[in-house]
């Protein structure tokens, strides 16, 4: 991410966790959307097939990845679609502000896109003279407020409707005080319907990007998205490139998983697919279309076949919502755009285990997230892969800031603990020295942490093995 | 710049691709149901009224009669409408014979551009349908050169005719019996319901961008 500030983790949960209101707002909401998700997928067969499908997909694309992605650009490009390819952030914003620039354009409406947020697109064309304006409801209510979204699926979750009233009173001209839901939306809808009729170009996510025939679908319930990308004269799409399936048919069941487990509905409002721009004769759409596919870190993590699975992700956000240390902190905590469960292992292996490797540590490791996720990321698995490479010095190592952890006092404590547990006596005689000391154990380093909240561990002054041999069991 | 960023990523991805190493699982494609024709329109108009959307079902001699009474209900004062198409051509012959406080046809005949002003203040707009899906329930909305895409989205009030016999069982079915993949226009969209968020604290608000009311006349043939 651009100009990323150094994350303190734990000053974010101490303050996250103390923000009793913020922990109301996302506990309340999270509940809901795991409510609504288990509604929809209620028969746990078929949830269970459909997922073993939409594993197979993502893992069927992934493996012919540059094929598609490379049939995708020829399909695009035949339909009129221009594709751009950006290997960094930096090169992905100067895209958008060239496109911008050769218009003469200076106002930007914007769908919902998380590639976006991972640009910090909006600072960078606000610093450019230009205005990005947020479109989906929850995205214009942080933007008005100077925020990041706290979920990828519902952005402005930890704000409550008063709070609410609050950002719209004070930002936007004329609004009156109320925290109605309804005359909210109104406030919206009017402030945003000038803005669509007004703005120069369009900016929106990409869904899923059709390889066998240039489409790219999009999904949605506001309307925004299809107003961005059909008022405006020009419309740009971001995609991170993994991001394309093969087939048009492999959109049902796709659409199935994604908006289940999102949003828990059936289908959303809308279902966009756009797969040319305006041609000739007809009366609306953007005359150019523009598709930016990023890689950003992508193709690195798409060589391991095991952190492959990273790129599996729809960002439908269900492990989130299903995360017991999310619904305790919300998504800010985590300092970076993407949260939650896949943000612990997303980000650590983009921004480097120096910078982001600590958010693999906010993790009981309860598995919740990999029964839930659409298309069967195994998530722990790629917890404890990013807890060991941050210790590991094999120069094998594939996560860049691998061993970033490692020391001297640790990993003597664990070769004394490897000798210890491969020799009988010896751990005998260090169990008696422990179960004499008890509770005298200092409360020194990592034990004093650990007891900061927790009791300290009583060790018994007889072992198992020995309680085992004083009743004569012997049959071990 | 593009072009090199191009080579290099797709170099990574083709180096990365022979690293795999476990077998891949085939995608097994799960069958779709398919339902009897009184059971599409029973579980389409379900799911779209669950959806907020207002459902009729009626027949060739009474939509337009059953439109009629729709719109003079609502007041309105105007109605965009494909004009050069079937549906444009019943609305024409119907509402110089009509009485009555009708709103006032508007064409979309001119490009976007010269049209927008004007949009953007009109009631309600109303569309053909290429079809529609039951299951889940929405309709198939396919803009042409005839009938633009904006129709079914600005307008405060989407009314949209679907002829009854062509309502798919499924997703699935719709794209292989109508062969979608060797024929995708410039925009296809799928249309569930009215505009909605629960961006507010998850509480459900209709009409946030797009229209307040979806209005479907199921056309019996």
């Amino acid at each position: 991410m651009a100009n990323h500030q150094p994350l303190d983790f734990e000053k974010n949960v101490a303050r996250a966790i103390n923000d009793k209101q913020l922990i109301k707002n996302i506990k309340s909401a999270m509940n809901t959307l795991v409510l609504k998700r288990k509604n929809i997928f209620s028969d746990a067969a078929e949830t269970e097939r459909l997922r073993t499908l939409g594993n197979a997909t993502k893992s069927q694309a992934l493996s012919k990845l540059p094929e598609l992605l490379e049939r995708l650009e020829t399909k695009c490009t035949e339909n009129g679609i221009q594709v751009h390819w950006a290997e960094t952030i930096p090169e992905a914003n100067q895209l958008v502000l060239d496109i911008m620039k050769s218009h003469g354009a200076t106002r930007l409406v914007k769908g919902k896109s998380m590639v976006s947020e991972e640009m910090e697109l909006n600072a960078y064309l606000q610093k450019h003279g230009i205005e990005a304006l947020e479109t989906d409801l929850g995205e214009f209510i942080i933007q008005l407020n100077h925020e990041t979204p706290a979920h990828i699926i519902v952005p402005a979750i930890h704000k409550n409707r008063d709070q609410i009233s609050k950002i719209f009173h004070d930002h936007i001209p004329g609004a009156p005080y109320t925290d109605n839901v309804d005359e909210l939306n109104a406030i919206a809808r009017k402030t945003l319907r000038q803005k669509f009729e007004k703005a120069d170009v369009g900016l929106s996510g990409v869904n899923f990007a059709v390889a066998e025939t240039g489409t790219l679908c999009l999904v949605e319930n506001e309307g925004n998205g299809r107003m961005c990308t059909t008022v405006p004269g020009v419309h740009i799409a971001l995609m991170g490139l993994e991001k394309v399936v093969e087939k048009l048919e492999d959109l049902p069941p796709m659409l199935r998983l994604l908006i289940g487990s999102a949003t828990g509905q059936l289908i959303t409002t809308y279902v966009n697919m756009i797969t040319s721009p305006r041609k000739p004769g007809e009366k609306d759409g953007p005359k150019e279309v523009h598709l930016i596919i990023l890689d950003n870190g992508r193709s690195k993590i798409y060589a391991d076949p095991q952190r492959r699975k990273t790129l599996y992700c729809i960002r439908c956000g269900t492990c989130l919502s299903h995360c017991p240390v999310y619904n305790r902190i919300g998504g800010h905590a985590y300092g970076y755009i993407y949260p939650g469960p896949i943000g612990k292992i997303l980000n650590p292996q983009v921004e480097g285990l120096e910078a982001a490797g600590v958010l693999a540590t906010a993790s009981s490791l309860c598995n919740a997230c990999e029964e839930v996720c659409p298309v069967k990321i195994p998530i722990p698995e790629l917890i404890r892969r990013i807890r060991n490479e941050s210790y590991s010095k094999d120069p094998a190592s594939m996560v860049a800031g691998h061993g970033y952890k490692s020391n001297w006092i640790e990993s003597l404590v664990w070769k004394l603990w490897a000798i210890a547990n491969t020799r009988p006596l010896i751990n005998a005689a260090g169990i008696k020295v422990l179960g004499a000391l008890g509770l005298k154990l200092p409360k020194v380093g990592p034990l004093k942490l650990w007891t900061r909240n927790r009791k300290a561990p009583e060790l018994a002054p007889q072992s198992l093995h020995e309680l085992v041999k004083h009743i004569g069991v012997d049959n071990e | 710049m593009s072009e090199q960023s191009r080579q290099r990523i797709l170099a990574r991805l083709a180096a990365g691709t022979r690293q795999a190493s476990a077998p891949i699982p085939q995608p097994d494609p799960i069958p779709a149901r398919t339902y009897s024709r009184t059971e599409k329109i029973e579980k389409l108009k379900t799911l779209m009224e669950a959806m907020r959307t207002e459902v009729h079902v009626t027949d060739a001699q009474n939509w337009i009669h059953k439109l009629e009474e729709i719109l003079k209900k609502r007041k309105l004062k105007s109605l965009v409408y494909p004009p050069q198409t079937t549906l444009g051509g019943i609305l024409e012959s119907h509402w110089e014979s009509a009485e009555g406080n009708l709103p006032q046809l508007i064409p979309y005949e001119k490009e976007i551009e010269d049209f927008k002003e004007r949009l953007f203040t009109i009631d309600a707009g109303i569309t053909s349908t290429a079809g529609a899906i039951a299951d889940p329930g929405a309709l198939i909305l396919w803009p042409s050169e005839k009938e633009p895409r904006l129709m079914s989205l600005v307008p405060s009030i989407h009314i949209a005719i679907l002829q009854a016999d062509k309502i798919f069982s499924s997703f699935l079915e719709a794209m292989h019996k109508e062969k979608w993949s060797t024929k995708m226009p410039t925009n296809v969209v799928l249309i569930s319901g009215p505009s909605k968020t629960a961006d507010i604290e998850m509480t459900l608000a209709f009409g946030v961008h797009g229209p307040r009311e979806l209005i479907v006349l199921i056309v019996e043939t």
